[in-house]
């Protein structure tokens, strides 16, 4: 029952958080704002840029940022960890770089260049050259939160199920039961078939939660959520990799059959130019492109719309402050909408991914066309 | 641009904890839950069917039942008739007995009057015969009262007796 209680208070303040990004995004703006007010005392006329605005909110990061306040900035220092060969392992919290301001054992951040955004080392010459980057960023950061929330409700899920064996599911359970239920019966099984759909289930559950949980930690405006996870290329990348690797070592003799020589085609398509085995390889790797931008581009592109209408205000609010604050509530109704379709977005992409992925381990497997 | 250029840090942790993720969950928390699940499918789908099982018995018992019952009513129905039949034979044999031992009674009867008929016919006869003698006696005494009576009649006698 607590456990029921606690899961249900979780899930309200995430509701609550979706039915008013309003509060978050404001922080957001007011951040923005503020940094363009900081921008303008060092940089004299630095009008606020949409563009800027957007992408530094949907770009991965250092630290992760909570809001600014006039010169009082509040955000979670993470930890930058790079290897150079002239300085060898440096690991030290992003905190020492003082937002981007200063360098830190001779590494900054690029405000400019190839390397905008990222650590840079400097090098005595004066050049930067990009060290390897394996610092826990803002994504990786989210990522690990996100793995943490899904070990601790999965394990203790399961633990339940094995203590409550045979009898009627309760609290956790109720919530998890139906969406594991509805991927067999309604994904797995369908695509992949009676027989054989067993072994993909763990990859297919860890999947789906993993992008759902990931789409809405994304809608969530502040601290834990609002890191674009699932909308960047980087994340649906190894995802897609994962379901091409799974698909390709499951495939049988059929499947690379049909890829390098397939019975059905006449031999001149085949030798000497192998016109068809090249579209059919061609073909192999453009599903799991597909996934990866597909999925890349619902979220980023929700992402995009959710912050362009918040933009609005500012850039009202730049002409004249008074249109901006008739143009505000307009705009919040817009976002709630459109945290509305993306709560939607998060579910559909999540069960698309997961639904294509499983169809195509069903084309590897399958025993004969 | 950068929105569309992975990055290799992310790239690398990203493998990592997606990686480890699927296995740990995999080998803690799927392979249990799917495992429960499908055992209380089979354990429900078990009940269901034993109910249709233990229906169907309950059916077919019933039937039998039925069937016994119908079975022992045409049963009892015979033995009834049966009953009947040998009550009404009983009686007629006994009525039978009854009018051929009433027959030989009456018989018996009819002989024992004629005897006993003869023989008091018999005793009659007897009697009359000593009557007749003592009347016959009582006369004699009342006519040789006197003594000319007995010596007439000594001489009738003596008469009637011829000396042969």
């Amino acid at each position: 029952m607590t456990c029921n209680s606690g899961f249900s208070a979780i899930f309200v303040i995430i509701i609550f958080l979706n039915l008013s990004p309003a509060f978050g995004y404001i922080i957001a703006l007011q951040e923005t704002e503020e940094h363009t007010h900081q921008a303008e005392s060092e940089e004299q006329n630095k009008e606020f840029k949409p563009g800027d605005f957007i992408f530094d909110h949907i770009k991965d990061a250092y630290d992760w940022h909570i809001l600014t306040y006039k010169d009082f900035h509040l955000s979670i220092p993470l930890p930058v960890i790079v290897y150079s060969k002239t300085k060898g392992l440096n690991v030290f919290l992003s905190s020492k770089f003082h937002h981007g301001h200063d360098s830190y054992k001779g590494f900054k951040i690029a405000h400019e260049g190839k390397y905008e955004g990222k650590v840079v080392e400097l090098m005595e010459d004066g050049t930067d050259t990009r060290p390897i980057d394996l610092s826990i960023s803002k994504n990786v950061f989210a990522i690990f939160i996100c793995i943490i929330l899904m070990l601790w409700v999965f394990i203790s899920v399961a633990r339940v199920y094995k203590n409550n064996q045979g009898k009627a599911p309760k609290g956790l359970q109720n919530f998890v039961e139906p969406i594991i239920l509805f991927i067999r019966d309604e994904i797995a099984i369908p695509s992949i078939g009676e027989k054989k759909y067993e072994k993909f289930m763990p990859y297919l559950l860890t999947l789906f939660f993993f992008i759902w949980i990931n789409n809405m930690m994304g809608l969530i405006p502040i601290f834990p959520g609002g890191a674009n996870v699932t909308g960047n290329i980087t994340v649906t990348m190894v995802l897609a990799a994962f379901t091409f690797v799974v698909t390709a070592i499951n495939g049988n003799k059929f499947y690379w059959q049909e890829i390098f020589n397939s019975p059905e085609i006449p031999f001149w398509l085949k030798i000497p130019l192998p016109l068809v085995p090249i579209i059919e390889i061609i073909g192999m790797l453009t599903k799991p492109l597909i996934l990866m931008i597909r999925l890349f581009a619902n979220i980023t592109a929700g992402h995009i719309i959710a912050l362009g209408f918040f933009a609005l205000i500012f850039v009202f609010g730049d002409m004249q402050v008074t249109l901006g604050f008739v143009v505000s509530p307009l705009s919040i109704l817009f976002t709630i909408f459109m945290t509305f379709l993306e709560l939607l977005v998060a579910l559909i992409q999540a069960y698309v991914f997961t639904l294509l992925s499983a169809l195509y381990f069903g084309m590897a497997i399958a025993e004969h066309h | 641009m950068e929105l569309v250029t992975p990055g290799f840090g992310l790239l690398f942790w990203m493998i990592i904890s997606f990686g480890l993720v699927l296995w740990i969950l995999k080998k803690f928390a799927w392979k249990p839950i799917l495992n429960a699940l499908k055992e209380r499918e089979h354990s429900i789908e078990d009940a269901l069917l034993s109910a249709e099982k233990a229906h169907e018995e309950m059916m077919k018992l019933e039937a039998d039942n039925e069937a016994m019952i119908r079975k022992v009513k045409v049963e009892r129905d015979g033995l009834l008739k049966e009953a009947r039949q040998v009550k009404e034979k009983m009686i007629q044999e006994a009525k039978e007995q009854a009018s051929e031992e009433a027959g030989k009674i009456i018989e018996a009867a009819r002989l024992s009057i004629e005897n006993e008929k003869t023989a008091a016919i018999a005793d009659i006869k007897n009697q009359v015969a000593t009557f007749s003698v003592e009347i016959a006696e009582k006369i004699l005494k009342q006519k040789l009262a006197g003594k000319e009576d007995q010596k007439e009649l000594i001489d009738k006698l003596l008469n009637e007796i011829k000396f042969n």
